[in-house]
């Protein structure tokens, strides 16, 4: 058991070298990494959010307005495909997430029928079916004409729903000009979202909170906005909006969208010309820009809303025909209003709302205060420990350091290169291994003392030692090491982070404490050749 | 110098007979821990319970009178302020809105933060949970522990016998129920990570008792015929100096952690503590007795002939 062959020894030596190369970085300032050659082991622990600060979310795309929103669109198909056949008929609209609709004469339902049919398409991406799953089901009942969306038509929309948010809020985050934003998918409809280092964690969850869903209408000339809420009727094609500056304000606007938001192509803040304030410069594609020309050549004279969200930003009078497709929007901004304005249109809109379902900030300070004290109890913990085994076997006591030491150095060195994230459970876990680390040792040393005790001569009582003890050193590192591979695959962020330090420390010390440590003492015994051993 | 030795060598100190006393008093801490927890309660942090948490620095030693007024005249519900290790730093729990769902917690942050940015220095920690995902997280965090449990059994079946797997469950569930039953008593706020110092709990309190059926185990092997009683002490006696000094150094560590670890932490290594202390008791207390009162097979197959002689001349029975 004391016997090493060579190559065993090259390796346990080359991976203890290894160890304490690759835990190096972490000992000296980031910015000092910085020349260092690429093949030098050069990467430092990441630091988990509530380490360094900085915000995580767990968003949800609100699927029932986006269900919502598709049901709308298929009551004005419908309508469409009914007026263009010449069939009358009262009660379109929805009702329980079905879109319904009478046909007035028994005669025409199936012609009826046939036309709503053709309004919808087949989902499109899905492989796996042979028949092209269509994305409405049509059913008549006498009169009754129903219209439900497919489940297949769900799944897609919410999948490419969920995708395109995905990208939409990269590009806002992004502009942010943070570093390492994570952004991914969870589950079906989740999108979650880690931001590193963020001086201002209100301004992440106002971009993200917005959908910016933005249009240009016209304002209804048939009344004024106080008269259509005082009279509690809107004109036919109209809906009261109100000013985003001033909620209690009230605008009557035009519900057909003469130019929508997505025919943008640049926004950017800048600063009004004639009276400084800061206003967002905005730019048409073609299309739009044809659009706009010709809403502000047929409308002189009348105002013209920019609505975003259902609310007027703000409603001027067109002086003039607009030709070059490209304006300003000024609507009493403060000079980071305009900025995150400009930032939400070239982002463009999310195609649907975002529920924050979970947040979690830590601010920078809270971040560096619990690194310090985790350092402090790190060190503190690790000189108890240091201590109380030198105190209990001596020589050996000291042995068991050493590879207590090794044994950080790997878990910090296995943190590092797999880029695996500290947190501040995290330390705990690195706190605690330090504790139980030894546990290994302690075994060991105290089966060798009992092996001395029933009068084996020095070298057979160690070889019994680490040969009885490893059995009991796998059964209890085993059970340990479930515990953290279960945590490791239920828990979530900071415990994650935990279970992986825990997970580490695990396997990192039963090789320092059981091998490394073994190799040493047969080292040791091979050059004094002890006759008794003093433990 | 001689050795520090918490534990002489050669103890044979009569486990076994206060096994009476000790599962007596055991079964009432456990009747006690259910009792508080369904009189008393876990006091559920946001992570459960949903709701919002506000971690806030002030200049100076914060005013929590005045920072009552001013919560409490935004008509949040119950709102709970208390300082969180230092003077100037604050801890706001905001339940979470009974109606409007995930955004109406977003308006309540939004409201806090307004009437709050006169006194504060920095938000150290703002954390939304709302009700869909608390749900999750309690959902998530049982079957976690009953998982964990679960397959230790089901490793130390394999290793062992089916007696000592019964015992290592009495054990596991002795501690788990003893943890909760401390938390309820001293209020800490059952959090995220009280679901991983239970499972380090049950981790470590496994390994205990596994070290401990080891012994048992090998002596099963040695001395054919010796009473179980006599056996398991021996066992108990043997290994008590390990016990004792690998429980001294992580409680070492975990009370460094405890100190000096921050406010943060302190609840979670304030569990630990306790559970390494109870895992420690239990693996003594509890778990050898269980192999006590339902027997084990000493046939171990396999394992007949030949030992008997090499583990005489280790005994000091």
């Amino acid at each position: 058991m004391l016997h090493f062959e060579s190559w065993k020894i090259t390796l346990i030596v080359l991976l203890c070298a290894a160890g304490l190369a690759y835990s190096a970085p972490n000992f000296v300032p980031r910015d000092s990494l910085e020349g260092v050659p690429g093949w030098l082991p050069n990467q430092q622990i990441n630091l988990g959010l509530d380490l360094r600060g900085g915000s995580y979310m767990l968003l949800e795309v609100d699927t029932s307005s986006l269900i919502q929103d598709r049901l709308q669109s298929l009551v004005n198909d419908v309508r469409a495909a009914l007026r263009s056949e010449r069939i009358l008929y009262t009660g379109l609209g929805i009702r329980n997430s079905e879109v319904t609709v009478r046909i007035t004469q028994p005669d025409d339902v199936q012609k009826a029928r046939e036309a709503i049919d053709g309004v919808g398409t087949t989902v499109a991406g899905n492989v796996f079916s042979a028949v092209p799953e269509r994305d409405i089901a049509v059913s008549v009942n006498g009169q009754n004409i129903t219209v439900v969306l497919t489940e297949p038509a769900i799944v897609a929309r919410t999948q490419s729903a969920v995708q395109q948010s995905i990208e939409i809020v990269r590009r806002r985050i992004d502009e942010l000009g943070t570093t390492e934003p994570v952004i991914q998918q969870q589950g079906t409809s989740r999108i979650l979202v880690q931001v590193p280092g963020l001086d201002d964690p209100q301004r992440l969850k106002e971009l993200l909170g917005q959908t910016a869903k933005m249009n240009f209408r016209l304002v209804s000339n048939a009344m004024s906005g106080e008269q259509a809420l005082a009279t509690r009727t809107v004109p036919t094609g109209t809906e009261i909006l109100f000013m985003a500056e001033s909620p209690d304000v009230p605008v009557l606007v035009e519900r057909r969208i003469m130019v929508g938001g997505d025919r943008l192509v640049d926004a950017q803040p800048a600063f009004d010309q004639q009276t400084g304030a800061p206003v967002v410069n905005f730019r048409f594609d073609s299309t739009g820009a044809r659009q706009f020309g010709e809403v502000t050549r047929t409308s002189v004279g009348r105002p013209f809303a920019i609505v975003l969200d259902g609310k007027v930003i703000s409603a001027p009078v067109i002086r003039e025909p607009i030709m070059g497709g490209s304006g300003q929007i000024s609507g009493n901004f403060t000079v980071q209003a305009a900025n995150d304005l400009a930032i939400l249109l070239r982002a463009g809109a999310l195609p649907a709302p975002l529920n924050v379902l979970e947040e979690r900030t830590v601010g920078p300070g809270l971040g560096a205060d619990s690194i310090a004290a985790g350092e402090i109890a790190a060190v503190i913990g690790s000189v108890a420990v240091v201590a109380f085994m030198i105190a209990s076997y001596g020589f050996f006591g000291v042995l068991a350091v050493v590879a207590l030491t090794l044994n950080m150095a790997m878990i910090f060195a296995v943190l590092s290169v797999l880029q695996a994230t500290l947190t501040l459970p995290g330390i705990a876990g690195i706190v605690l291994t330090i504790g139980m680390a030894v546990d290994a040792n302690v075994l060991i040393y105290e089966r060798i003392r009992e092996e001395i005790a029933a009068g084996k001569s020095p070298v057979p009582a160690i070889e019994t030692g680490y040969n009885r003890a490893l059995s009991s050193i796998l059964d209890a590192n085993i059970t340990t090491l479930i515990s953290a591979a279960i945590l490791f695959q239920m828990g979530s962020g900071p415990v994650r982070g935990f279970a992986v330090t825990l997970g580490i420390g695990i396997i990192t010390s039963v090789f320092t404490a059981y091998t490394v440590n073994r190799l040493m003492l047969s080292v040791w015994i091979r050059h004094r050749r002890p006759k008794t051993i003093y433990l | 110098m001689r050795h520090l030795k918490l534990i002489s060598d050669d103890t044979h100190i009569p486990f076994v007979k206060f096994r009476r006393i000790a599962v007596a008093f055991s079964l009432l801490v456990i009747a006690a821990s259910v009792a508080l927890f369904f009189a008393r309660g876990l006091n559920f942090g946001i992570d459960f319970k949903g709701g919002i948490m506000i971690e806030i620095a002030t200049d100076g030693p914060a005013d929590l009178t005045q920072l009552r007024a001013t919560m409490g005249g935004l008509g949040l519900g119950e709102v709970q302020i208390q300082e969180f290790g230092q003077a100037d730093d604050v801890l706001i729990r905001i339940p979470s809105p009974a109606e409007g769902g995930e955004a109406a917690s977003q308006e309540v942050v939004n409201t806090v933060r307004a009437a709050l940015d006169d006194v504060v220095v920095e938000y150290r920690r703002v954390e939304v949970v709302g009700p869909q995902v608390s749900g999750e997280l309690v959902r998530s965090g049982v079957i976690a522990v009953v998982l964990a449990m679960a397959l230790m059994l089901v490793y130390i079946w394999f290793r062992f016998e089916w007696q000592f797997s019964l015992g290592a469950i009495v054990s596991l569930v002795h501690d788990v129920f003893a943890t909760i039953g401390i938390l309820c008593i001293l209020q800490i706020e059952f959090n995220l990570q009280m679901i991983a110092a239970i499972l380090t709990i049950v981790g470590y309190s496994m390994n205990d008792t596994v070290i401990v059926y080891d012994r048992v185990r090998e002596n099963l092997r040695k001395y054919k015929k010796m009473d179980l009683a006599e056996l398991v002490d021996l066992s108990i006696n043997q290994t008590l100096s390990r016990t004792v000094i690998t429980s001294g150094t992580t409680l070492l560590a975990l009370l460094a952690l405890f100190v000096f670890g921050g406010e943060v932490l302190r609840g979670f290594t304030f569990a630990m503590i306790f559970g390494i202390l109870v895992g420690t008791y239990s693996s003594i207390f509890i778990a050898a007795p269980v192999i006590l009162a339902v027997g084990v097979s000493r046939d171990w197959s396999g394992n007949t002939t030949g030992k008997t002689a090499e583990g005489k001349s280790g005994a000091k029975a």
